[in-house]
């Protein structure tokens, strides 16, 4: 029984007390709202201190009640890697995280490059997880940068937009004609954006850190030469675009010039690159070590700065589990990646605590933002929109502990850190899928 | 003149049939009013006429082809020609050796006409400019191959009456097509209304500028077509690089049924062949009654007749100032 189905049969439920926030509309107001049949039956100052009869009724105690999160970069371990992550554990990671809607990576073993994999993934999710979950396919065979995949019949099949994976696709003609097919089928290309030479055997950022550490450097030219490129064929395809996660202000620069000549480009943010830089590394902690790698502290204000500006659309959690067996070796022989479905909303509310960027405007990156580029319904605060709700306490101070995550691996750059602000409740299509406290644990 | 045995002046001031822009619509016509009248003789027992006796025509293939060079072949046979055919594509002829050292070298046989099929868009023309004979382009690379068009635009008047005020969609790898080229142009000449349906990857920049509406979607493209016209996609560019996959392409590409109930109903079917069943064209519509495919093979043979009837009027010694 999926999720929908047992909301249908649920009786209705309504929230009373509530700050009610859409990011899109920027509604912002005191009021309650009322959940039937796994949708938003109505919201409003009306609603406040007054549910109608016979629902169950929520007391929000003047909490935010706003959009779930919709996480457009989430990498599991299903199928082939199941040690490190599965659908299952992911989704209860995205539910404590506020996250109620995953966009899966196709780099997986194998990957998902054909429609019997997406129709895997789809029917995997329905059956193990606990929040909303798409696939993004493959946009090459193998994620080999070589020979395109069926895109119309994978968006066909529920593939929401198309990508490389970690790696970026090399070929440049192969790059434009998959802009140039996928057009005709409105798919989203959606990029790493690496040159794979200049990037080669890189561990970390270019420059003074990586000097002292005596660790190969990655320079952010090979970040910017790739989203130039990138430009270049929209320019020529009109191919739709997506810079999966810029890391420093040059690329924005590059960006922002595209949006200007109204090309269709967008780009997103992992939440590592707005909270962390490479000082964090410290004494090689490979928990830090992620693709592209921490920058330097001017460009993480950079991408705060993009985030205020609508620059940069998108935050993601850029979730990447991975077990210790890969993360306990020397830095440059350490895998990429760190979980985040748990802490995403968590991190991302520095930005807000410290004023640096309004609450809708960062709850938008997350919300409505990527819903739009996916085509989802959803990300939405709103009558007859899908009950995908999480109600959160912005105030709630709390401290990372790396073995309460509930992702199976523990890689997290956050482990310790202090938080302030905690979902409360998550309900995915009106289903409640995560209480806090939750019984039995902290 | 007044005694003139043709019953209607063929007009065709041209040595050589290079490229379908060289013709006027008044051109076409009278070629086409030829190859009529070739077509119904040709069913009769005895096709065999004399207007090449004594010629001689080379069919030089650089790029393989069956039917092309067959139709060639017994077109020239019919009108009395002496044929060679010289398969360049697996003959050791010009091992080495230059295009245009290769025309000079047929040149000094001293043929009449030669046919000549060549993989590099220009060729053929070079080719011309090099000989004292008339050269007939059987498709040089993407560029041309007009006695094709002709053929389909006579398949069509035959089939449908007329062919100005027709909607025609043309659909598949028009990027690569000479085929395609040939007949936006001579079917504009003629006044039809032409389409062009492919991915965006099979097309050339700026389609439209060729003469025809553009479309992505076949659905769209395909809808109130009076000809509906498939080309045929090469195998080695299904393979990721301008298309996913046969199964794709056939899903969106390929005309079957379904696509095909958006046309006019009294919609006729062609593919200038050879045909890929199941990536461009579903076996059942190719056997369909709506398919006339066999009938251009029968026009080819008539088109090329004429083709060379008109151009002999103007060979050394030609006959045409009897």
């Amino acid at each position: 029984m999926t999720g929908r189905e047992a909301a249908r049969q649920k009786p209705p439920l309504a929230f009373i007390n509530a700050r009610l926030v859409d990011p899109e509309t920027r509604r912002d107001e005191a009021g309650g709202l009322v959940v039937k049949n796994g949708v938003i039956a109505d919201l409003g100052p009306h609603l406040r201190r007054t549910a109608p009869e016979g629902v169950e009724v929520i007391d929000a105690k003047g909490h935010m009640l706003c959009p779930g999160l919709v996480d457009m970069q989430v990498f599991i371990g299903e199928p082939g890697a199941e040690h490190r992550e599965t659908l299952k554990t992911a989704s209860h990671a995205a539910a404590a995280g506020g996250v109620t809607t995953m966009v899966v990576m196709p780099d997986t073993n194998p990957v998902i490059d054909q429609v019997a994999l997406v129709d895997f993934i789809q029917r995997r999710a329905r059956d193990n997880a606990i929040v909303h979950v798409h696939a993004m396919a493959a946009m090459t065979r193998g994620l080999k940068g070589e020979e395109m995949t069926e895109i119309g019949l994978l968006k066909r099949a529920g593939a929401v937009a198309f990508s490389n994976g970690k790696s970026s696709v090399a070929n440049t003609r192969v790059m434009k004609n998959c802009l140039l097919y996928g057009k005709d089928f409105s798919a989203l290309v959606v990029h790493h954006t690496e040159d794979p030479y200049l990037s080669a055997s890189g561990a970390m950022n270019s420059g003074e850190v990586a000097a002292r550490l005596g660790l190969p450097g990655i320079s952010k030219t090979a970040e910017t030469i790739m989203i130039e490129r990138d430009v270049r064929l929209v320019e020529m395809t009109g191919g739709r675009y997506h810079a999966a996660t810029v890391s420093c202000a040059d690329s924005l620069d590059v960006i922002r010039s595209a949006k200007k000549r109204k090309l269709p480009v967008t780009c997103g943010v992992s939440i590592n690159h707005l909270t962390l830089n490479e000082n964090d590394i410290g004494s090689y902690r490979t928990f830090f070590k992620v693709r592209p790698p921490l920058r330097r502290e001017e460009d993480r204000v950079a991408m705060v700065r993009g985030i205020a500006s609508g620059d940069i659309d998108v935050i993601v959690s850029s979730h990447d589990p991975q077990d210790a067996d890969v993360k306990r070796r020397p830095f440059a022989e350490a895998a990429d990646g760190a979980v985040g479905l748990e802490t995403l909303l968590a991190a991302a509310l520095r930005l807000h605590h410290s004023g640096e960027v309004p609450l809708a405007i960062l709850l938008r990156a997350m919300t409505s933002n990527p819903a739009r580029l996916l085509g989802l319904h959803s990300g939405r605060l709103a009558k007859g929109a899908i009950a995908d709700l999480i109600l959160v306490d912005l105030g709630q101070p709390w401290v990372v502990a790396k073995d309460g995550l509930r992702s199976r691996s523990k890689n997290s750059p956050f482990d310790e850190a202090k938080m302030q602000g905690r979902v409360l409740r998550t309900l995915v299509a009106g289903e409640t899928v995560y209480p806090y406290p939750q019984p039995g644990r902290t | 003149m007044a005694a003139a045995p043709e019953p209607q002046p063929l007009v065709f001031p041209h040595r050589h049939l290079l490229s379908s822009d060289k013709l006027t619509g008044p051109e076409i016509v009278s070629i086409l009013d030829l190859a009529d009248r070739n077509a119904d003789t040709n069913r009769q027992r005895t096709p065999k006429r004399d207007v090449l006796a004594g010629r001689t025509l080379i069919n030089l293939f650089f790029e393989s082809s069956t039917r092309t060079q067959s139709s060639f072949e017994l077109a020239a046979k019919r009108l009395g020609a002496d044929v060679m055919n010289m398969n360049v594509a697996t003959s050791s002829l010009t091992k080495g050796e230059t295009l245009i050292d290769t025309a000079m070298t047929l040149n000094a046989m001293r043929p009449d006409i030669i046919v000549v099929r060549h993989h590099a868009a220009g060729a053929v023309e070079l080719l011309s400019q090099k000989v004292d004979c008339s050269v007939i382009n059987a498709g040089d690379g993407a560029h041309q191959h007009p006695t094709q068009a002709l053929l389909d635009a006579l398949t069509i008047r035959r089939a449908k009456g007329r062919v100005s005020g027709l909607v025609v969609a043309i659909c598949g790898d028009i990027l690569h097509s000479r085929v395609a080229r040939s007949n936006i142009d001579i079917l504009n000449k003629l006044g039809a209304r032409v389409r062009i349906i492919a991915p965006s990857t099979l097309l050339p920049p700026s389609p439209e500028r060729l003469g025809a509406e553009v479309y992505t979607d076949m659905w769209k493209g395909i809808e109130g077509a009076d000809v509906v016209m498939m080309l045929r996609l090469q195998r080695e560019r299904m393979d990721g690089s301008y298309v996913p996959s046969s199964r794709e392409f056939f899903h969106f590409f390929g005309l079957d049924h379904d696509k095909l109930q958006k046309a006019k109903p009294d919609a006729v079917i062609m593919h200038p062949g050879p045909m890929n069943r199941g990536v461009e064209i579903a076996s059942t519509v190719a056997d369909d009654a709506r398919s006339v495919i066999r009938e251009q093979v029968e026009m080819g043979v008539a088109v090329r007749m004429a083709v060379l009837e008109a151009v002999a009027r103007h060979l050394r010694d030609g006959d045409d100032k009897a």
